[in-house]
C-alpha cells in the first residue's frame, strides 16, 4: 500500500468515517448478480450448514441443512443449490454475440483469425467476504467428482444429477476470482476495502459489518462507534447483534442455540422413525417439522443480515461511476465463461485435482499479465490511483512548456519532436527510458532525454547534466523534462493534428507500458519436457477408464464425524 | 493468569470459542487416528519418515503416562522415552507432558503424541482437523501447526540432552513433524511431514530473548495485583503497568487484545492500523502527530518521512479536487 491510502486511513481515523481509495469503481457490477450469504459447520471441511441466494434482494431463498452430518440431507441441499445456481448460470449461456479470437492454426502453425462467438453477458456471484470465495472453491473441490446413479449404477451414495455439473461451474468461478481485476466471483469486502479506506487495519477489514459502518456512516456520527458496535456488540442471551459474515458462525451461536436445535431435530427424527401406528406418527411428524422450522429460522437470523449488508455494499459502490477500463476487463469475464460453457457442452472432464505443469504455468503467467494490466488500467482510470504511481516515481504529470520541431537521421526523415514538460514529481527518468501518454486512448511513446536548466530556451542544447539538474532544480518550481515523441504521428513527413503537445496542455506520462504484451508461448501439455514432469497421466494412458486424475473421491460409511 | 477471565472484568471479553462441532469433530478425529494401539498412526509415521522396519499392527508399546500433577506426568513421559529408545520398539506416546523453560519458569506442554521408532528417533505428531485437500491444507492453519510443533520439538530436546548428559544413547529428535489431517473430505487420516527447523530456530532465539518474568515483575509497583474481582478502572491500571504494544496481529492470538485496541486507538498509535503502516512512516508514531506533518503543520521538512507524506498529501488532495486528470 502507498503512503496516499496510509493517508487515507489516517484521515478516516481521525474523522472516524472511511475515505476514498478510488474515483470510480475498478470493477464491473452486473445488472442482475447472484447474491450468496453460506454457513457451513465448524469444524467440518464441506459440510454446508445452510444458505441464503438468490438476485432478489427482497426475496432470497432460504436453503439449510438440518443435520450437517446426514449425507442425505447434504446432497438434498446441493441439489437445491444447483437448482437455483445452474438455470441462473444457463440463462446467460445462449445470449451470444459474434466475435473474433486468433488461434494457432493446427496445419500450418499460423495465427490466424476465426468467427466464435461470444456470450453478451456472463453471471456474476457476489459473496460477503474472501473466506466466502475460498467456500465457494471447496464446495466446487466437493461436487465436481461425484457420481450419479446415470454416470456410474455402482457408485456408492450417488449424488443427485446435477451437483457434479454444478461443482464444475463453481470450480471455474473460484479458479477465476484468483485472476486480477476479474469479476466473476467477487468478495464485498474486497470490493469495499478496494474503494475505501477505513481507520482500521486491513485485517479488521475483512469483518463486513464494522467495514459497511465505517462507509455508511451518516454526516455527525462515528463510524468508529458503529463499527465497533458491529463487531463485538451482544444481546442479553451473549449472541453477537451483527453475525459474522460466515461462511464460519460465532461459537457462542453454534453453543447456545444452534447444536440445542440439532439435537432436539435429531431426538424428533428418531421418535418418528421409532413410531408404530400412524396416529402417532402424524404427531412425531409435526413435532419434527417444528423443530426444522426452528433451524431455518436460526440460520436465516444469522444470514439475512449479512445479505441486506450484501446489497447495502452494493448500493455504495453503484454510486461511484464505473471505470471505462472495467468494461473491458469484464470482457475478459465473458470470455472466460464463455470458454467454460463450450468445454461443458463439448463433454471434457471436470477440472482435474492438480494442474499439469503447462497448464500451472500459463495460469500462473495470465494472474501476472492480468496484475500488471490492471495496475496500468485501474493508474489511467483514476487520478487518485495515478496519483500514488506518480508518488512512487513510475509517472509524472505536467504542463508543456515548449515543443521544438525535430526529425530523425535517415533516408526519409520522420517527425521526432522535442517537447519540455514542468513537472513538480519527481520521476525515476534516466537516459534512454521510455515513457507513455494516452492519445485517444492508444499510448503514445516518448524518450526521456535529459532535464533543462531553468532560464534557457528549453532547448536540448541547454541540457545539463541530468540528476544535477533534478537536484537544483528544487521543490518549488520542479523540473524540466525534455522528452522526444517516438510515434502515433501519423505516415507523412508532417505529424498529423493534435498528435504531437502543444504548449500549455497538461499531460500525465507513465513509465509503465499502457498494455501487457503476452509472454513466451508455452509448449502442448503432450510436450511437457521431462524436467516439469513430462505429458501428463492422463494424456499418457491409452483411453479406457477414467484418468486417475478424476476418479471420485473415496468414500466412507460416514464422511463426517 | 486467566487471561480471558480478565478481559471480561475489563470491560472488553475476548471473542475467543471454540464450537462445540469442531470440538467433537476434533477429538473423534483424533480418537479415530489413535485407535487401534496406534496401528494407522505407525503406519503413517513410518511411511512419512521412516525409522526402521515395518511396524505390525498390534506390536506397538503404548506406556501408561498417567501420574498426578503436570510436573509429575512431565516425569512420568520422561522415564516412558528412555525406557522406549532403550527397548529400539515402535512406541506410541499418547498426549504426553513436557516441559520448557519460557522466561525463567517451566511450562508445561502435551503434544497430540510422540512416536519412538526402532532405531531411536523421536517423532512429534500433531493431529489437526483441518482437511488435506489434494495434498494440501490451509497454509495458515499448517504453518501454526507448525509452529506448534516446532516448541514440543524444543523440549524434547531438552530431554534427549538430559540423557545424553547421564550417558544415554542420545536419542534423535527429528526436525520434521508428522501433521496428521483428514484426507479430503472424508475422515481418513492423510499425514504429511512437515519440516519445522525454521520453526525451531525461530522460536529457540525468540525463547532466549524473553525478558525473564522476574525482571518484569521486579518493575512493576508492589501490591499490584490482577484478581478478576477488583474493579475494571483498578485492573486497567494494573493492566496497563505492564508495558504491551499493540498490533492488529494480537486480535488472533491474545484474549486482551481487545482491551490493548483500545487503548491503542485512544492513545491515537498508528501501530493499532498496522505494522507495515507504521514502518512506513519512520519516526512517526501517532495519527495526529502524522496528519499535522501531512498538513505541514509540524514535523521537520528534512525528515524523508515527513517530505514523503508532505507530497502524498499535496497529490492526493490535488487527486480528490478533480484537478488531475489529463490525457
Amino acid at each position: 500500500m502507498s503512503l496516499i491510502d496510509d493517508l487515507a486511513r489516517l484521515e478516516a481515523a481521525a474523522s472516524g468515517r472511511a475515505r476514498p481509495r478510488a474515483t470510480v469503481r475498478h470493477r464491473h457490477l452486473s445488472e442482475r448478480p447472484l447474491v450468496f450469504v453460506p454457513l457451513t459447520t465448524a469444524g467440518e471441511a464441506g459440510a454446508p450448514l445452510g444458505a441464503l441466494i438468490g438476485t432478489e434482494r427482497t426475496s432470497p431463498r432460504l436453503l439449510t441443512v438440518a443435520q450437517p452430518r446426514d449425507r442425505d440431507l447434504r446432497f438434498a441441499f446441493l441439489a437445491q443449490l444447483a437448482e437455483i445456481l445452474l438455470p441462473y448460470v444457463e440463462s446467460f449461456a445462449d445470449d451470444v454475440e459474434a466475435a473474433e479470437r486468433t488461434e494457432t492454426d493446427p496445419e500450418t502453425g499460423k495465427r490466424v483469425k476465426i468467427e466464435t462467438e461470444l456470450c453478451a453477458d456472463a453471471p456474476q456471484l457476489i459473496v460477503p467476504s474472501r473466506a466466502g470465495v475460498e467456500f465457494v472453491r471447496l464446495l466446487g473441490r466437493s461436487m465436481r467428482f461425484r457420481r450419479t446413479a446415470e454416470q456410474d449404477p455402482d457408485a456408492p451414495y450417488p449424488a443427485p444429477p446435477r451437483v457434479p455439473l454444478l461443482g464444475r461451474w463453481l470450480t471455474h468461478y473460484g479458479e477465476r476470482s484468483r485472476v486480477p481485476g476479474s469479476a466473476l466471483l467477487l468478495a464485498m469486502t474486497d470490493l469495499l476495502s478496494r474503494h475505501w479506506a477505513t481507520g482500521q487495519s486491513s485485517l479488521e477489514e475483512q469483518h463486513l459489518g464494522a467495514l459497511l459502518a465505517w462507509i455508511e456512516a451518516p454526516d455527525g456520527t462515528s463510524g468508529e462507534a458503529a463499527a465497533l458496535r458491529a463487531e463485538l456488540a451482544r444481546d442479553a442471551d451473549g449472541q453477537l447483534l451483527c453475525p459474522p459474515a460466515g461462511p464460519a458462525t460465532d461459537p457462542a451461536f453454534d453453543n447456545d442455540l444452534l447444536a440445542p436445535a440439532i439435537e432436539r431435530y435429531d431426538r424428533a427424527r428418531s421418535a418418528l422413525a421409532a413410531a408404530v401406528d400412524g396416529v402417532e406418527a402424524d404427531a412425531l411428524l409435526a413435532s419434527l417439522t417444528a423443530a426444522e422450522r426452528e433451524i431455518d429460522a436460526l440460520v436465516a437470523s444469522r444470514t439475512r443480515p449479512t445479505w441486506d449488508a450484501v446489497w447495502r455494499g452494493l448500493d455504495a459502490l453503484c454510486a461511484l461511476p464505473e471505470a471505462p477500463s472495467a468494461v473491458d476487463r469484464w470482457r475478459g469475464d465473458r470470455w472466460s465463461f464463455t470458454g467454460h460453457r463450450d468445454r461443458v457442452a463439448a463433454g471434457e472432464p471436470p477440472q482435474p485435482r492438480v494442474d499439469d505443469a503447462v497448464t500451472a504455468a500459463s495460469k500462473l503467467a495470465t494472474r501476472e499479465r492480468e496484475q500488471a494490466r490492471l495496475d496500468a488500467q485501474e493508474a489511467l482510470d483514476d487520478p487518485l490511483v495515478m496519483a500514488g504511481r506518480r508518488l512512487a516515481g513510475e509517472a509524472f504529470a505536467g504542463e508543456v512548456t515548449d515543443v521544438v520541431m525535430a526529425y530523425s537521421e535517415g533516408r526519409s526523415p520522420r517527425p521526432r519532436p522535442l517537447i519540455t514538460v514542468r513537472t513538480a514529481d519527481r520521476p525515476h527518468l534516466d537516459t534512454g527510458v521510455k515513457v507513455y501518454r494516452s492519445l485517444d486512448g492508444k499510448a503514445q511513446s516518448a524518450q526521456f532525454v535529459t532535464y533543462a536548466v531553468e532560464g534557457e530556451d528549453g532547448e536540448s542544447s541547454g541540457a545539463a547534466e541530468n540528476s544535477g539538474a533534478a537536484e537544483s532544480s528544487g521543490d518549488g518550481d520542479g523540473s524540466l523534462v525534455i522528452l522526444r515523441v517516438l510515434d502515433k504521428m501519423g505516415r507523412g513527413k508532417e505529424p498529423d493534428a493534435g498528435s504531437v503537445p502543444e504548449v500549455g496542455d497538461r499531460l500525465c506520462w507513465t513509465l509503465f507500458e499502457h498494455e501487457q504484451r503476452g509472454g513466451p508461448k508455452l509448449p502442448d501439455p503432450e510436450d511437457t519436457p521431462w524436467t516439469h514432469g513430462g505429458p501428463p497421466q492422463s494424456a499418457a494412458t491409452p483411453s479406457g477408464g477414467p484418468a486417475p486424475g478424476e476418479s471420485p473421491d473415496p468414500v466412507t460409511a460416514e464422511d463426517v464425524l | 493468569m486467566p487471561k480471558a477471565a480478565l478481559a471480561q472484568s475489563l470491560g472488553s471479553p475476548s471473542g475467543f470459542g471454540q464450537s462445540q462441532f469442531a470440538f467433537m469433530r476434533g477429538h473423534a478425529f483424533e480418537a479415530r487416528v489413535k485407535s487401534d494401539g496406534g496401528a494407522e498412526l505407525l503406519r503413517l509415521t513410518h511411511a512419512c519418515l521412516g525409522g526402521g522396519p515395518e511396524p505390525e499392527p498390534g506390536s506397538a508399546q503404548v506406556p501408561d503416562l498417567s501420574a498426578a500433577g503436570p510436573r509429575g506426568r512431565a516425569g512420568r513421559t520422561e522415564i516412558a522415552l528412555r525406557e522406549a529408545t532403550a527397548a529400539g520398539a515402535w512406541t506410541l506416546l499418547d498426549h504426553p507432558m513436557l516441559a520448557l523453560d519460557v522466561a525463567g519458569t517451566p511450562a508445561f506442554l502435551e503434544p497430540d503424541a510422540v512416536v519412538v521408532a526402532p532405531d531411536g528417533t523421536w517423532t512429534v505428531v500433531e493431529i489437526k482437523s483441518f482437511p488435506m485437500i489434494d495434498g494440501a491444507a490451509d497454509a495458515a492453519k499448517v504453518g501454526a501447526a507448525a509452529r506448534q510443533s516446532a516448541v514440543y520439538v524444543l523440549a524434547l530436546d531438552d530431554v534427549a540432552a538430559r540423557m545424553a548428559a547421564d550417558g544415554e544413547r542420545a536419542p534423535e529428535v527429528r526436525r520434521h513433524a508428522l501433521l496428521v489431517c483428514p484426507k479430503d473430505f472424508s475422515n481418513l487420516p492423510a499425514a504429511s511431514a512437515v519440516d519445522v527447523r525454521k520453526q525451531c530456530a525461530v522460536t529457540r532465539r525468540q525463547l532466549s530473548r524473553l525478558t525473564r518474568v522476574e525482571d518484569i515483575a521486579a518493575t512493576l509497583p508492589p501490591g499490584l495485583t490482577f484478581d478478576v474481582a477488583r474493579p475494571a478502572d483498578e485492573l486497567s491500571a494494573a493492566v496497563d503497568a505492564v508495558p504491551a504494544t499493540y498490533a492488529p496481529e494480537c486480535l488472533a492470538a491474545c484474549e486482551l487484545a481487545f482491551h490493548c485496541r483500545e487503548q491503542a486507538r485512544a492513545r491515537g498509535e498508528l501501530t493499532a492500523l498496522g505494522r507495515s503502516l507504521r514502518a512506513d512512516l519512520g519516526s512517526l508514531t501517532t495519527i495526529e502527530e502524522t496528519l499535522a506533518a501531512a498538513r505541514g503543520d509540524a514535523g521537520d521538512p528534512d525528515d524523508p518521512a515527513v517530505a514523503a507524506l508532505r507530497r502524498a498529501g499535496a497529490l492526493r488532495a490535488e487527486a480528490l479536487a478533480g484537478g488531475a486528470r489529463c490525457p
